[in-house]
């Protein structure tokens, strides 16, 4: 008999619990002091003692708690902090460029604030989730606040429409992922990742039963759904076009890095990589390769942001499309190499839209590509940190960083012997240089006889965009401490 | 750290402090003054790495790696990813060194009196810094990954000044010629350096090590493994060099591209391919070079002869040099096929010839341009009339272009073609022939660009010319007239260091 009295290590917990605090915090700051400003400063203030209290936790080694026998539902480990402190950063680089959005008066603060928070909350957790039900439960907390945050500007029919659109494509695939949870829990009894791969790695006429195929398949392409791969991408850039824009910075960053952390999870722990390798594979392939295609094609700022993010969602995801052919040291190695490019990627597209929030007038949307003609020839600095961005983004130098997110994922492919993804992975950066070097090109061109409508970066947002870029020039020097923390 | 170490470091150090140094001087003219200042200390630094050298060549023994550099750094960097800061110098790459560093140096020195209208001065210079800190890189490294970054460096640097300072006139249609011409340069050769990264990592994931100096000689790598690493590797090079048939960006960008950008994409950034293509593909997968060998021959021989056909064909100046690229690179393209010791000594003379005089020549047509401001070559005749100095060093660089004995085009043409009969069997003496018959064609168009351009009655554009030259543009073209009689003369300038390497490169091929 089994005891079910848990102790619960409060220590483990401390990020989830000063994320939630920062909710709770944000909500009576606003009540009871119902100033803007007060409210920003505690959520920011929040953010970074999240970020500060997961690393300072992570110090002491792995920390497992909520256990029954030797399977533990929270597991705080070196990449749980990494997931953690990194949701709290891109948090707090948000919030940053809400400034504009904040100071306009469309959208009530507190609430922004709150949930924003409570997103936080979700992403907190879910790095150390260790069993189904927490990963779903915490990819809902991240998720859920963001229907509202994408319609929260007031009298913008867009922002409503990408709810809307947002809203039922995300409930049906939580209930994609929560059927097949069930289902894998009927096949195998196992609810725990770590229990799942050792009784289907044990068991394996389990891989036999069609059950048990259905319910990978519902699992792996729900929290497809939450990366926006293809064929599960639709909603992605007409949700980010709709969206506030500091909110589009938090759907295809933290958000996204959710999705792959989730899917990252299941995939290590739990599922049998012989069955999710070959499937994550053609999804990565069609991810980039469609995700680039498309993107070509886009006039619009954020449009073309986001479907350059579908194509990167298929760049992260493409290490683990070796997964079946490679050996165990190969697979921890495509394990890391996909959250290190998803780190590298964050980094830069953080930096991508704080250049353009900076460029565009305040709480405005990204509008065309034409609206930013010229821009970096009237704020060369602003319009330099979102060049570098994109530049980074199609992983050229002198952005390091993002030519060593694609050096990771290409060496982590021909490691395991998947050959043909690299060389697709390859092929799809020369098209995504097609349109990221004419974005780029665009900001430097003559302003011709547009008149540009005046625009004063707001400071908060240039900081923001300063810090992103130097954190990208020091990775790109020293990517090895990026590769350190994903691999541990 | 010896001197050695320090020089090599200085190599790559300087023009990158200058560029920065560039970039955050206010003033437009003093900053270019400092960027000429970091190319020439880079130029000394360059020249000064065969003071020291290794005199062990000569008791090389059969044990010892294929390449010895003569000084080497190797630092770690990133370990997660096999790459290593690891540098060195030797025969073979020295005379491109040198070459790169006196070619920055001089287009620095030509935008110090002249800067193309579109940018700053300032900015063009920085980036040409940039840009030989790229091409230095390529040339220096001896770890395979960092051999690959520093590829990627130059291109974006080379696409903003294709696209930024290149071009004529601000006309809607000219600025949408020169960036169409920007971008399919950056879109081709970024294809070319993708390939190259897979190419690294397939040799890295089989090998272990990223390290050239323990690769060269394919030592322990199956042969398939070979055989897809050299094709990837050949591909990715053969885009730079650029290879028929994938050399249809070059004239585009080379005609667009302002004419220092012109200079440094025909005098060097070309050698980075061929110079690839000996060090890392030949040196590393030996296998798959014998085996594609007779393929690379024949693409080689079609390049030289398509692009001898074209230049015929060709009614712009620009163009018609651009185009000669194409079948120059074919002729070090030949000698490398053939995997002798004569041919890549051919080849790495080829390319140094190549850089000089072409680069003369895109200095030259450049000049035309600028006075008559046009390149058409039915506008233009009668040069020798009103200009006859420049008129003058046009026949010389074109006499020097179409390899006669005693300047530096001749001994990389003729000992390809040499080495081509050497290896014998029916296919290399039909190629020899062929290339052969290239070099006549090669002479019958430069011969017919000279007769349009410099003989005749002067034309309208040219009649008004005055015939003196600027001191900045003797100072450029100067240096480049005495090495084109130099290695003309004294071929041993170049074969005699790299006679060594090769000979070692050559011993492991087999």
């Amino acid at each position: 008999m089994v005891s079910v009295a848990q102790t619960v290590d409060s220590v483990a917990l401390l990020p989830a619990y000063l994320a939630a605090g920062t909710a709770v915090l944000v909500l009576l700051v606003d009540l009871l002091l119902a100033r803007p400003v007060a409210t920003v400063a505690a959520a920011a203030t929040g953010a970074v003692a999240t970020a500060v209290g997961a690393a300072a936790v992570s110090v002491g080694g792995e920390r497992r708690t909520f256990c029954v026998g030797a399977d533990c539902s929270y597991v705080f480990g070196g990449r749980a902090a990494l997931v953690a402190a990194l949701v709290a950063l891109l948090v707090l680089g948000v919030l940053a460029l809400s400034g504009p959005l904040l100071r306009d008066g469309r959208t009530p603060v507190g609430e922004f604030c709150f949930l924003l928070a409570c997103s936080m909350t979700g992403g907190v957790v879910l790095g150390a989730a260790g069993d189904l039900i927490t990963l779903i439960v915490a990819v809902e907390t991240l998720t859920l606040p963001l229907y509202i945050l994408v319609g929260l500007r007031r009298g913008s029919l867009a922002g409503a429409e990408a709810a809307v659109t947002f809203f039922v494509v995300s409930v049906v695939a939580t209930t994609l992922t929560l059927l097949g949870a069930a289902l894998l829990y009927a096949a195998t009894g196992g609810l725990h990742l770590e229990r799942l791969g050792v009784l289907l790695a044990d068991r394996s006429e389990l891989l036999d039963l069609p059950l048990t195929t259905v319910a990978v398949t519902l699992v792996v392409s729900g929290l497809a759904f939450k990366v926006a791969a293809v064929p599960f991408h639709a909603w992605a850039p007409a949700t980010y076009d709709g969206a506030p824009l500091p909110v589009a910075a938090y759907l295809s960053t933290a958000s996204k890095l959710g999705g792959v952390v989730a899917l990252l999870a299941v995939v290590q722990h739990a599922l049998p990589p012989g069955v999710t390798g070959p499937v994550l594979a053609l999804v990565a392939a069609l991810t980039m390769t469609v995700g680039n295609l498309v993107a070509l094609r886009q006039r619009r700022t954020v449009r073309l942001l986001a479907w350059s993010s579908v194509a990167q969602a298929g760049y992260i995801l493409a290490p683990l499309g070796a997964l079946a052919l490679a050996d165990a040291d190969a697979r921890a190695g495509a394990y890391a190499a996909a959250l290190a490019y998803a780190v590298f990627f964050v980094l830069l597209e953080l930096a991508a839209f704080a250049g353009v929030v900076a460029l565009r007038p305040a709480g405005a949307d990204g509008g065309r590509l034409d609206d930013l003609r010229g821009a970096a020839r009237r704020h060369p600095w602003v319009g330099a940190g979102l060049a570098f961005a994109l530049v980074g983004l199609a992983g050229l130098p002198p952005a390091l960083a993002g030519l060593f997110a694609k050096v990771t994922v290409v060496r982590s492919l021909l490691g395991g012997d998947a050959g043909w993804l690299a060389l697709l992975v390859a092929l799809n950066a020369v098209v995504g240089l097609a349109y990221y070097l004419r974005f780029a090109a665009l900001l430097y061109a003559p302003a011709g006889d547009v008149t540009p409508a005046a625009v004063r970066p707001a400071r908060v947002v240039a900081v923001a965009l300063a810090v992103a870029t130097a954190l990208a020039v020091i990775v790109g020097f020293a990517p090895q401490l990026v590769l350190d923390l994903a691999g541990g | 750290m010896s001197l050695g170490q320090l020089l090599l470091v200085a190599v790559l150090a300087v023009p990158a402090v200058g560029a920065l140094a560039v970039a955050a001087t206010p003033r437009d003219r003093a900053a270019r003054l400092v960027g000429v200042a970091a190319a020439a200390l880079t130029l000394v630094a360059a020249v000064a790495l065969v003071v020291g050298r290794d005199a062990g060549w000569v008791s090389y023994g059969t044990a010892a790696p294929a390449v010895r550099p003569w000084h080497a750094v190797d630092l770690p960097w990133v370990p997660g990813l096999d790459l290593r800061f690891h540098l060195g110098v030797d025969g073979i790459s020295w005379p491109l060194v040198v070459l790169t560093a006196l070619l920055t140096l001089l287009c620095c020195g030509y935008s110090l009196w002249r800067v193309p209208p579109g940018g700053s001065g300032r900015a063009l210079v920085a980036l040409l810094l940039v840009v030989e800190v790229g091409i230095l890189g390529t040339f220096l490294a001896l770890d395979l990954v960092l051999f690959f970054l520093f590829f990627e460096v130059v291109l974006l640097p080379m696409y903003a000044i294709i696209v930024g300072w290149g071009g004529d006139g601000t006309d809607p249609a000219a600025v949408a010629a020169r960036r169409r011409a920007g971008r399919k340069f950056a879109l081709y050769t970024l294809f070319g350096s993708v390939l190259l990264l897979v190419g690294v990592y397939v040799v890295v994931a089989a090998a272990g090590t990223a390290d050239i100096v323990a690769l060269t000689g394919g030592t322990g790598l199956p042969r398939s493994t070979q055989l897809a690493a050299f094709t990837l590797l050949a591909l990715a090079f053969a885009v730079k060099s650029p290879l028929w048939p994938l050399h249809s960006w070059l004239p585009d960008a080379h005609t667009q591209a302002p004419t220092v950008g012109s200079v440094l994409l025909a005098g060097v950034l070309l050698k980075m391919g061929t110079y690839g293509l000996i060090r890392v593909a030949v040196g590393v997968a030996p296998e798959g070079a014998r085996w594609a060998a007779p393929v690379l021959g024949v693409l080689a021989v079609a390049a030289i002869l398509v692009g001898s056909l074209v230049c015929l064909a060709q009614t712009e100046l620009k163009r018609l040099i651009a185009y000669s690229s194409v079948g120059h690179m074919g002729f070090v393209l030949l000698g490398v096929a053939t995997l002798t010791a004569t041919g890549i000594q051919a080849a790495l003379i080829g390319n140094v010839a190549h850089g000089i005089v072409t680069g003369l020549l895109f200095f030259l047509a450049g000049a035309i341009k600028d006075r008559t401001h046009t390149g058409a070559l039915r506008e233009l005749s009668g040069l020798r009339e009103t200009a006859p100095r420049l008129s003058g060093l046009l026949a010389f660089a074109a006499v020097a272009s179409l390899g006669l004995p005693g300047l530096a085009g001749f001994w990389g043409e003729a000992f390809a073609v040499v080495a081509a009969v050497q290896t014998g069997g029916a296919l290399w003496t039909t190629l020899a022939v062929l290339a052969a018959l290239g070099g006549a064609l090669t002479a019958a168009y430069l011969l017919r660009l000279l007769r349009r351009v410099t003989h005749g009655r002067p034309s309208t554009a040219v009649a008004g010319l005055r015939p003196g030259l600027a001191g900045a543009e003797l100072a450029a073209w100067v240096p480049l007239v005495l090495l084109t009689l130099a290695v003309g003369l004294a071929p041993t300038l170049v074969l005699g260091v790299a006679e060594a390497p090769v000979a070692a490169l050559v011993g492991v091929l087999r």
